[in-house]
């Protein structure tokens, strides 16, 4: 069937900010739609609230919407754009819950908009788990028991059917959002209040548990013929009991024999059509019992997902790009397979390799949070390897995560072997009990279990891990053992220069370092078990006249059909066999390095950034060869860039590729810290490292080379020192004075950052930060308290500096500039200091010499600037200053690192904008029971927001409402804050008052506001009586909550505030400028209506274009 | 670990470990990109003649399972994988790869560059080769490689088909494909003589789901003995090697078109093609696969197909350029039986995969709808036998 003429116009829903759950996959999915879309002439309207998407590129859709994704939101645009129809299934849970509310509700009837994809009945039935369940007996198949319930009582009744351990679900959330298993009675009343309270529907499901059932997951497509395929299968490592997102999982299933898995995927095909899923992509969950075979349905996804971009990287075949074009009416004979470009897109991708994806968990930024793993996704974000192996793949991924493991390293010392003077049974005991909870350790736990020689039937009882799954992971600690005992035979010299003779050694046994490879390990792990260095490794391997061709990387193709045709698509990874091929041009390239897993830090934004280097060089006519190991994001679709290379981001990968294809460059400055640590070791390889050098760079994270050039500029900083003891860190605190901020330097997204108040708090720092990198000493600065802060991005050519954004954080300084809100342009600043910030940037920037892209921190006190930071490359704002200017700054910074001036390109000013633009930040404090949300130096949170209007209040109203903060209308405002914030509670008591609202504060604060003509309701503190403020939380009494804390004692006694506003979906504040943001946006949104406007409206689109 | 190779005829050798029964081995080497079924794959008698290389790059994960097999041995001249699993998993596994081979006596190799012989044989064409335990010097392999047998015109089918007739009564139990609805009715069973060229037991097993009672005669059964019979309706089964090494075969096939419902499979197809004065063809490199989509042309639906034929029908003056467009639907070719028509094509090389006569009761496809291993989607076929032999009865 030929596509569809009667529509004209499509929708498309995206799934907004990053949070667990969902990432950057949606971007990836909706992306290649709104691509897919516009090939075929449609006009395609967007709407999603995360600016640092390359699906919200203004040129990418007709009309982009970067607004709040709710209902009331998407019913405008659909009153303003009215598009025929609407795409919801590229957006994730967001989008399909937004559309089942505009169906609810009578907008997509009231003005005729059609569901293409998947209508509200299939998505209902899949979503709703009775009705799923009763689908699903209706054909015949099983699903774990279970009942719902809206109430503890209705609860109760079903877990004395399913019986314990039970599943609890929450309807409709995400990434199973307040999912828990409960193993009893009193476990179980807990985890159902807190389900109930985490369904927006205030419904949960109670399950029999499947735990340690092997689980396995299909993606299956649909076209309107009903012609149904299925793309990947996959196989988790984990079992059930584990989140699949949270689960190492593996392509192609292993251990299904064709029987079974062909009744597995006659399923599929049953579900889907049952559910009935017209056309596009679901993803469907199975588990099976390991001994009897038993197969239950756990769920089904209507839509494209994380596994569905997995999956689409798995094998090649783009889910979401074919989804797209189903949903118009095209059959999948009708469209081509790109990879092959002869064959068809209907047919079953076969592979010739192993992929697997593993989780990346950052436990380390929530202390206190429970790091089992469960029903619950807790990962941020996910590498994916591929091999020829398992074992390859799992090695490769091992290393991809970037967690300092460059392989299946020993925790307990093992890695040399067991020594005699150790207590075996104590040590086995200790391994055992740390398997027998889930935790993101596992990997290197079994390693070590094996390597205490714990066997395999006992490690499949303690994990329910697959044993096929154990037995390749022993052949991996056996083969390490092989390793150790063959160098072991060596005697090292008493210089320590052990090379030559470790090089003897290796061409005694040259399969030995063959057969290393080809089972994935590095370099660096190589050297670890032989005692030497990964250089040395790697010269001997390259070595051109001793070393045989089996120690050389090969390259091998993704193309959907294990080598049945050819590939057209160069879309590669590593492996060490007998072909290669990579076949490279000889065209002008450049390498791009991608960021490689989501963390908190680096995530979206980077991505973003390299997929416009991308862009820019394809525009100059420069071949471009990426490299990520992020299954999710767009950087690794095969149609970003002319060559993919999906490997890890390490020294070792990264020059076989370089050395491969010897491009013109390669581009770190993109990729976040992950590539960005690599310059310098490229650079000392040989490779040229483009735009601002490694050694600008490295001045700029060098504090004593940072501060002479400061000097140099007669620039000011917060005092500051570095200390490498305890005792030296004590003399520099108290010589600038505490407060003092302190940190390892070389750090992430204020990974161990801390503000500290007096000698104690320091010396209970400097116990467990500088344990925590012992390379690097610590760094002291003042803590400016109450400061204003101020990111800055520029772009420099090396003779001219445009400094493209100055954003205002709301917060104050001391909140990590990452978790703290912005306003572009400053909303408090006068223009002399403004001024004063851009001739700064540019003094910086020129000094150093950047070419590209420059992040600068600043911060304001006492009307005193101080430079906190310079960073000399993309940073996490340049996407959200792109979109609020309408300048593709990454595109820009790219042209001009291959030469290119800004004068050519015609950028070489930014004019104020007339409108606001506001960054919020979102944060995981859902996921993690237990744990306080308040604000600090260690950044939290996962992804961001932007609300944009004509003024600041609706703007920040309108950032709150995307990062899901509905801010009220009216109702009753509790306040309670510490002593120096009361005048700044006074103004925004003042406010709302006059707004209308009630004042609810704790005795101190509400003594003071009465005092100041506040009419206020005093309400107990949570130790000082009933019924206090918690219970007015829960009684529903209270539309906001204010609260400023303290250290110490007071923010452990008010955490159970902040906790309950969180459970029951309250705004909240916990800094005063973001309570004043607040109200401000409060009044904005009660003095004038909602309206909305396309970024083409707001750049006048052709302005910006370069 | 015992060193192995693999010597093709046109000189490429590859290097590897012995897997499997430790010996020498010869036959035409192919490639099968299903990623399971290795066992059904090692059972079907279609491979008879042929050294397998599975593309998948870990096999034996699953283990052995003696329910899983497509005849009464392993037929496949020997196997190559690139990692056979030491240590299966699976709850109905009962033996290792390793050791099946051992005791089927297969020579096997592993460790190779599979993707690297998969693409040189894409490139190449499929060839003969040997794999050696034994002697590991590569100019006598590839020297034996060159003066093995080729399986052109050679009748295979003699070596695999049955020695005498039997019945068959065992269906597919809980592996049957799910039937979506559509019920079975079988007021009472019809009698099917089904002609072992090498037939796999899931074509017996699907029959017995959709209600026939099958008798299976040995290939060289004449027209007449079946005729005698009397079925309900027959069926000419897949097999090893080329259709133009079993005349007799084709001989048979002329006498029964017309007389009662027939269902070609395969071999049967292709005999079937060149019994009505169609030409057959070998492949560059053949269709072995469980992904490969066919198109009903009837229907314009896709069905996603389990395959396994190195030859093919060549239609004789109708030439198939773009399958997608359906144009070639409709088109027939003259026989002595009527005209012929295409019924499901190949979307990925354009080739015939199932003919209809336009004036006799013959349903014939190239590839596998009984799967195993593979997709389900073709198992209606069976079904359409069935209401054929219901009208032809009626």
């Amino acid at each position: 069937m030929p596509k569809r003429n009667d529509l004209t116009s499509i929708l498309l829903i995206g799934s907004g900010p990053i949070v667990i759950g969902q990432a950057c996959e949606f971007d990836y999915s909706g992306t290649q739609a709104c691509k897919a879309l516009k090939e075929e002439g449609y006009r395609v309207i967007l709407i999603n609230s995360n600016p640092a998407t390359i699906m919200t590129d203004p040129d990418l859709a007709d009309r982009t919407y970067v607004e709040p994704i709710t209902v009331e939101v998407v019913e405008q645009v659909i009153e303003r754009e009215r598009p025929d129809a609407l795409l919801p299934t590229m957006g994730g849970q967001t989008a399909l819950n937004v559309t089942v509310g505009l169906a609810k509700r009578g907008t997509l009837a009231k003005y005729g908009v059609q569901l293409i994809g998947a209508s509200a009945d299939a998505i209902h039935k899949a979503e709703d788990r009775d009705l799923f369940k009763q689908a699903m007996q209706k054909i015949g198949l099983k699903t774990p028991e279970s009942g719902t319930a809206r109430t503890r009582e209705e609860a109760a009744r079903v877990v004395e059917l399913v019986g314990f351990p039970a599943i609890v679900r929450p309807s409709f959330t995400l990434g199973g959002t307040g999912g828990n298993i409960a193993y009893n009675r009193e476990e179980f009343e807990r985890y159902v209040d807190w389900g109930l309270a985490m369904s927006p529907v205030g419904e949960i499901l109670v399950e029999r548990s499947v735990i340690g059932w092997k689980e396995f997951e299909l993606e299956v497509m649909r076209d309107l013929k009903d012609n149904v395929v299925i793309v990947c299968p996959i196989e988790n490592l984990d079992p059930m009991g584990i989140h699949t997102g949270d689960s190492i999982t593996v392509a192609p299933a292993i251990t299904l024999t064709d029987k079974e898995y062909q009744v597995m995927r006659d399923a599929a095909v049953r579900i889907i059509r049952e559910i009935g899923v017209d056309t596009g992509g679901a993803n469907i969950q199975f588990g099976i019992h390991p001994e009897t075979g038993e197969m239950v349905v756990i769920e089904m996804n209507p839509r494209v997902s994380r596994s569905s971009a997995l999956a689409s990287k798995a094998t090649g075949f783009p889910i979401a790009k074919i989804a797209a074009k189903l949903a118009v009416g095209y059959t999948l004979d009708e469209i081509t397979n790109d990879i092959t470009r002869v064959t068809k897109a209907s047919f079953e991708p076969t592979i010739d390799y192993v992929v697997l994806k593993i989780p990346r968990f950052t436990f380390e930024k929530f202390p206190g949070a429970d790091p089992t793993l469960t029903t619950q996704m807790k990962s941020v974000g996910e590498a994916m390897a591929i091999g020829r192996t398992f074992k390859e793949a799992l090695q490769k991924a091992v290393r991809s995560l970037e967690v300092d493991r460059p392989g299946l390293i020993s925790l307990q010392a093992l890695d040399q072997g067991v020594t005699p003077d150790l207590n075996r049974t104590e040590a086995i005991d200790n391994v055992r009990s740390l398997l027998r909870t889930p935790h993101p350790d596992r990997l290197w736990h079994l390693a070590d279990a094996m390597r205490l020689g714990v066997p395999i039937k006992d490690l499949f009882a303690l994990t329910k891990i697959d044993p096929w799954f154990l037995d390749q992971i022993q052949e991996i600690v056996k083969f390490e053992q092989r390793l150790v005992e063959t160098s072991g035979k060596r005697q090292v010299a008493s210089d320590g220069s052990s090379s030559l003779q470790l090089a003897d050694l290796l061409a005694c046994h040259p399969d030995l370092l063959h057969e290393a490879k080809q089972l994935g390990f590095a370099d660096d792990r190589i050297a670890q078990l032989t005692g030497s260095d990964k250089g040395t490794i790697r010269r001997l391997r390259m070595d051109q006249t001793t070393a045989p061709a089996a120690w050389s990387v090969t390259y091998k193709r993704v193309d959907t059909c294990a080598a049945e045709f050819e590939a057209q698509t160069p879309y590669l990874y590593s492996t060490y066999e007998r072909d290669c091929e990579s076949r490279p041009s000889d065209r002008k390239k450049v390498v791009i390095l991608g960021g490689g897993p989501n963390r908190i830090g680096q995530g979206i934004e980077f991505d973003y950034c390299c997929v416009h280097a991308a862009f820019a060089l394809r525009e100059e006519g420069i071949e471009t060869i990426m490299v990520n190991c992020n299954p999710e994001t767009v950087s690794t679709d095969y149609d970003t860039s002319d060559r993919l290379y999906f490997e890890p981001l390490t020294e070792e990968d990264v020059l076989n590729i370089v050395e491969r294809e010897r491009p013109m460059g390669v581009v770190v400055q993109f990729g976040g810290q992950t590539p960005l640590k690599l310059a310098l070791p490229l650079e000392r390889a040989g490779v040229t490292i483009l735009g601002t050098s490694p050694d600008a760079i490295d001045l700029a994270e060098d504090r004593e080379r940072f501060r002479e050039l400061l000097e140099r500029l007669k620039l000011r900083q917060p005092a500051s020192g570095s200390a490498r003891s305890v005792e030296e860190a004590a003399t520099i605190a108290v010589s600038i004075g505490y407060p003092v901020m302190v940190r390892p330097s070389y750090v992430l997204g204020g990974r161990a950052m801390q503000i500290v108040y007096d000698d104690a708090g320091l010396k209970a720092y400097m116990g467990s930060a500088v344990r925590a990198s012992a390379n690097h000493p610590v760094l002291i600065d003042k803590y400016l308290a109450d400061a204003i802060e101020i990111d800055v991005d520029a772009v420099a050519d090396g003779r001219q500096v445009v400094v493209a954004g100055i954003m205002q954080h709301i917060e104050e300084a001391g909140v990590h500039s990452g978790d703290s809100a912005c306003s572009l342009p400053p909303y408090t600043l006068d223009d002399a200091m403004v001024e004063e910030i851009r001739r700064q940037t540019t003094a910086l920037a020129t000094e150093l010499g950047v070419v590209g892209l420059m992040n600068a921190q600043f911060a304001v006190q006492d009307g005193k600037l101080y430079i906190l930071e310079v960073n000399p490359r993309g940073s996490r704002t340049v996407p959200f200053v792109s979109k609020a200017i309408g300048v593709p700054l990454a595109k820009l910074a790219m042209k001009v690192m291959i030469g290119r001036s800004l004068k050519e390109l015609g950028f070489t000013e930014v004019r104020r904008p007339l409108h606001v633009a506001v960054k919020e930040a979102v944060f995981p404090f859902t996921k993690f029971a237990g744990i306080d949300v308040l604000l600090g130096p260690e950044m939290k949170s996962t992804g961001e927001v932007m609300g944009i209007d004509a003024d600041f209040g609706w703007a920040f109203a309108k950032s709150q409402a995307a990062a899901g903060v509905s801010l009220p209308r009216g109702g009753k405002v509790f306040i309670s804050v510490k002593d120096q914030d009361k005048p700044a509670a006074l103004e925004i008591a003042r406010r709302l008052q006059g707004l209308g609202f009630r004042i609810e504060a704790t005795h101190g604060t509400a003594a003071y506001l009465r005092e100041r003509g506040i009419n206020v309701e005093p309400v107990y503190k949570v130790n000082e009586g009933r019924p206090h403020v918690v219970d007015h939380i829960k009684n529903g009494e209270i539309s906001l909550v204010v609260n400023t804390v303290g250290s110490g004692a007071s923010q452990i006694d008010s955490a159970s505030i902040r906790r309950e506003a969180l459970q029951k979906g309250l705004p909240y504040f916990t800094t005063m400028p973001g309570a004043k943001a607040a109200s401000l946006g409060i009044e904005a949104t009660l003095k004038k209506g909602l309206t909305i406007r396309s970024l083409q409206e707001y750049h006048h689109k052709g302005n910006a274009e370069c | 670990m015992k060193k192995a190779i693999l010597a093709l005829a046109d000189g490429t050798v590859f290097e590897g470990r012995a897997l499997g029964h430790e010996g020498e081995t010869v036959g035409e080497v192919v490639f099968n990109t299903a990623m399971t079924g290795y066992q059904e794959i090692l059972t079907d008698p279609s491979y008879k003649g042929q050294i397998v290389t599975m593309t998948c790059p870990h096999i034996g994960n699953y283990g052995i399972c003696r329910e899983d097999v497509e005849s009464r041995r392993v037929w496949a001249e020997g196997f190559i994988v690139k990692e056979a699993s030491r240590r299966p998993s699976n709850w109905r596994a009962e033996q290792t790869l390793d050791e099946y081979l051992k005791q089927s006596r297969v020579v096997g190799i592993e460790g190779l560059d599979t993707r690297a012989l998969t693409r040189h044989l894409r490139d190449q064409g499929s060839q003969q080769a040997l794999i050696s335990h034994l002697d590991l010097d590569r100019r006598r392999a590839v020297e034996k490689a060159r003066t093995a047998p080729s399986i052109l015109g050679r009748d295979l089918v003699a070596e695999v088909t049955c020695r005498k007739p039997y019945e068959w009564k065992q269906g597919s139990g809980e592996w049957a494909p799910a039937t979506n609805g559509e019920h079975r009715s079988a007021p009472k069973p019809f009698r099917v003589v089904a002609y072992d060229f090498g037939i796999k037991q899931n074509i017996l097993r699907r029959l017995v789901d959709v209600g026939c009672a099958v008798t299976v005669v040995p290939a060289a059964t004449t027209a007449e003995t079946v005729k005698a019979m009397n079925p309900d309706g027959i069926l000419f089964s897949n097999g090893p090697g080329d259709p133009e090494g079993v005349p007799y075969a084709i001989e048979t096939a002329k006498k029964l078109i017309g007389w009662r419902p027939l269902l070609c499979i395969c071999l049967g197809h292709q005999i079937l093609g060149l019994a009505l004065g169609l030409k057959t063809y070998k492949l560059k490199f053949g269709h072995h696969a469980a992904n490969h989509p066919v198109m009903d042309l009837r229907t314009r639906r896709v069905e996603i197909t389990s395959q396994n034929h190195n030859f093919a029908v060549r239609e004789l003056d109708v030439s198939v350029t773009n399958p997608g467009q359906g144009a070639e639907a409709g088109k027939t070719v003259r026989t002595p039986f009527g005209p012929v028509a295409v019924s499901h094509c190949s979307l990925n090389d354009g080739s015939i995969e199932g003919m209809t006569l336009l004036d006799q009761p013959v349903l014939s496809v190239q590839y596998h709808p009984e799967a195993s291993p593979g997709p389900h989607d073709s198992a209606y076929l069976f079904r359409q036998f069935v209401q054929m032999m219901e009208q032809h009865h009626a």
